[in-house]
């Protein structure tokens, strides 16, 4: 451990921790720090900022739209996680039996994760309202249904092959001996799959599932995109919805509120990602017992 | 293979060669309508190919390049995310080798602050963020740079940290044995030995930054300055008015920068996703 301190002598903090250290107080602690106490305030800029105790929290809670907009974003979240993963894992086992065009296939499948939110919000939206003008339903702007499958299937569209990356990189780490062994002793494809294979990708699973659920919890350029919320936010999801407090409703409270709403927004994340965090815990701890 | 095998791949090839069709579909009918006149541009005809009454050329493309401003908003889009990417990697590379070659209680409580940073949701520090950089000067195209180095630090010290955490020290205390100094270390020793994980970081950061719409939004004045998203969303803004033909131009340059850097990365790209994932 002696040689590792001399390695580099602490006051290079200065050299290599401190440029970075600023840029993050700058572009994180602060904002932070301040988005915390400013949800406790009553605001419009930071400076008029004045303390109201916990009165943002209650009226949050109290407001309709909100605890839509909360409830809008758990179902297309589940949806969106189960489809995703379901579909994402079934391309990465077809495409790692290395039939004929995989690697096009691959390639396909991943493409529209490099085109952003906003891109693609206003790709689906011409696509959708099309496809309804066909069967002669109501637009997206009118139709709350389309905009909520609307969503989903752009958001399919979008990560599923992100997810098949991933569970492709997964599968092939898997040896190919462990599936040799199982065969000779018997077991038929779909046995080595789910029973050999699938309890070995359990934490790449937890991994794409925290993924792709944290994702549509934040998910915030494509629900702008697609419907901004239309008709009468009945799809406006979280962050959207904190940031129409913000920016598109009058009034003097709706910035602390909406800063409130950050903040329970933010721990709702971050339970998530505690949970994920302990079940992999757990499930690598069985494994090395 | 025998030869119930080769019917079941052959099986999964028509499969996904329909996935893929259906997959690639949105982007060419936003491609061919692009090709139309705006008269012809509706929703009930979206599907329809072009004909020689709606043909357009490429009037579309000539039209969104010089009336709506997308050569500015592409060059100040590249202008940006060079210049967050790189600045991202040098100095995340360097915080992330000190955090784990000095490893003590503050660089841990650092090391700390920085996954917490990559879980914590935009909103939350969306509004004191873009008035923190109006109060440092920082909203300008020129150092927003450092905004992104600051909001983006977690993922991209944390892959690092991930990495140089598997390189033996031995490398590198033969090189302070001759006489290194730390500096010299890193940039000699250390820093060509990450490759693998700066091309990673930078494809994951390049994606990140090149298509963010919120941030710029906020942090730049939309009256002087607009990145390619932006510029979309600006003008989807306006309704009515949209001219759809030039919008889905502007749609398609600025789906084929992507597509070819996806194309020409692909390899690291996937290692890149592959990697993040793993260490996420």
């Amino acid at each position: 451990m002696a040689t590792r301190n001399e390695l580099i002598k602490k006051r290079y903090f200065v050299f290599f921790v401190l440029p970075l250290l600023a840029a993050f107080t700058v572009g994180f602690i602060i904002p932070f720090i301040e988005g915390v106490w400013l949800s406790f305030c009553r605001f419009t800029v930071i400076d008029n900022a004045s303390f109201t105790g916990i009165k943002n929290y209650i009226s949050a809670f109290g407001d309709k739209g909100f605890r839509a907009a909360l409830w809008f974003t758990v179902k297309t979240a589940l949806v969106m996680v189960l489809l995703i993963n379901t579909a994402g894992f079934v391309f990465a086992v077809i495409l790692t039996r290395e039939i004929k065009g995989t690697a096009v296939f691959r390639t396909v499948l991943f493409m529209p994760n490099l085109i952003g939110g906003i891109v693609l919000g206003y790709i689906w939206q011409i696509i959708i309202n099309y496809v309804l003008s066909v069967v002669g339903a109501p637009l997206l702007a009118l139709n709350s249904t389309a905009g909520y499958w609307g969503i989903i299937i752009l958001m399919c569209w979008q990560q599923i092959g992100y997810v098949m990356i991933i569970y492709i990189a997964a599968l092939q780490s898997i040896p190919d001996e462990m599936s040799e062994a199982a065969q000779i002793d018997g077991a038929t494809y779909l046995q080595t799959l789910f029973k050999i294979k699938l309890p070995m990708l359990f934490s790449s699973i937890m991994i794409c599932v925290f993924i792709t659920l944290t994702n549509a919890f934040k998910l915030f350029d494509q629900n702008l995109a697609l419907t901004s919320g239309e008709p009468a936010h009945a799809t406006e999801m979280l962050a959207l919805n904190i940031y129409n407090n913000f920016y598109a409703r009058p009034g003097l409270m709706w910035r602390g509120i909406g800063q409130a709403k950050a903040v329970i927004f933010c721990i709702i994340v971050v339970m998530i990602a505690c949970a994920q965090f302990r079940l992999t815990k757990e499930k690598d701890g069985e494994y090395n017992e | 293979m025998s030869k119930k095998e080769k019917s079941i791949d052959l099986f999964f090839t028509v499969i996904m060669t329909a996935v893929s069709v259906i997959y690639v579909y949105p982007i060419f009918a936003i491609f061919i309508n692009s090709l139309k006149k705006e008269s012809a541009i509706g929703t009930n005809t979206v599907f329809k190919m072009p004909d020689t009454q709606t043909f357009a050329g490429l009037a579309n493309y000539s039209d969104a390049v010089s009336a709506k401003g997308f050569i500015p908003a592409f060059l100040l889009s590249v202008f940006i995310t060079v210049t967050s990417v790189a600045a991202l990697l040098v100095f995340c590379s360097m915080c992330a080798w000190y955090i784990v070659r000095v490893n003590n209680r503050l660089t841990k409580l650092i090391y700390g602050l920085f996954v917490f940073s990559m879980i914590v949701p935009f909103q939350l520090v969306m509004f004191s963020l873009s008035q923190t950089a109006d109060r440092l000067f920082l909203n300008s195209p020129w150092t927003i740079w450092l905004v992104y180095l600051g909001f983006g630090a977690g993922l991209a010290v944390f892959m690092f940290a991930g990495f140089i955490r598997s390189v033996p020290i031995d490398v590198e205390e033969a090189a302070v044995i001759d006489g290194c100094s730390p500096i010299q270390t890193y940039f000699l020793v250390v820093f060509p030995m990450l490759k693998p994980t700066l091309i990673s970081v930078g494809i994951l950061q390049t994606m990140w930054i090149w298509n963010d719409y919120l941030l710029p939004t906020l942090v730049l004045d939309i009256k002087k300055y607009k990145t390619v998203p932006m510029l979309i969303q600006y003008f989807r803004g306006s309704y009515g008015s949209v001219q759809m033909g030039p919008m889905m131009a502007c749609i398609m340059l600025t789906v084929l920068p992507a597509a070819v850097f996806y194309l020409v990365l692909q390899k690291y790209i996937v290692k890149g996703i592959a990697a993040g994932a793993v260490k996420g």
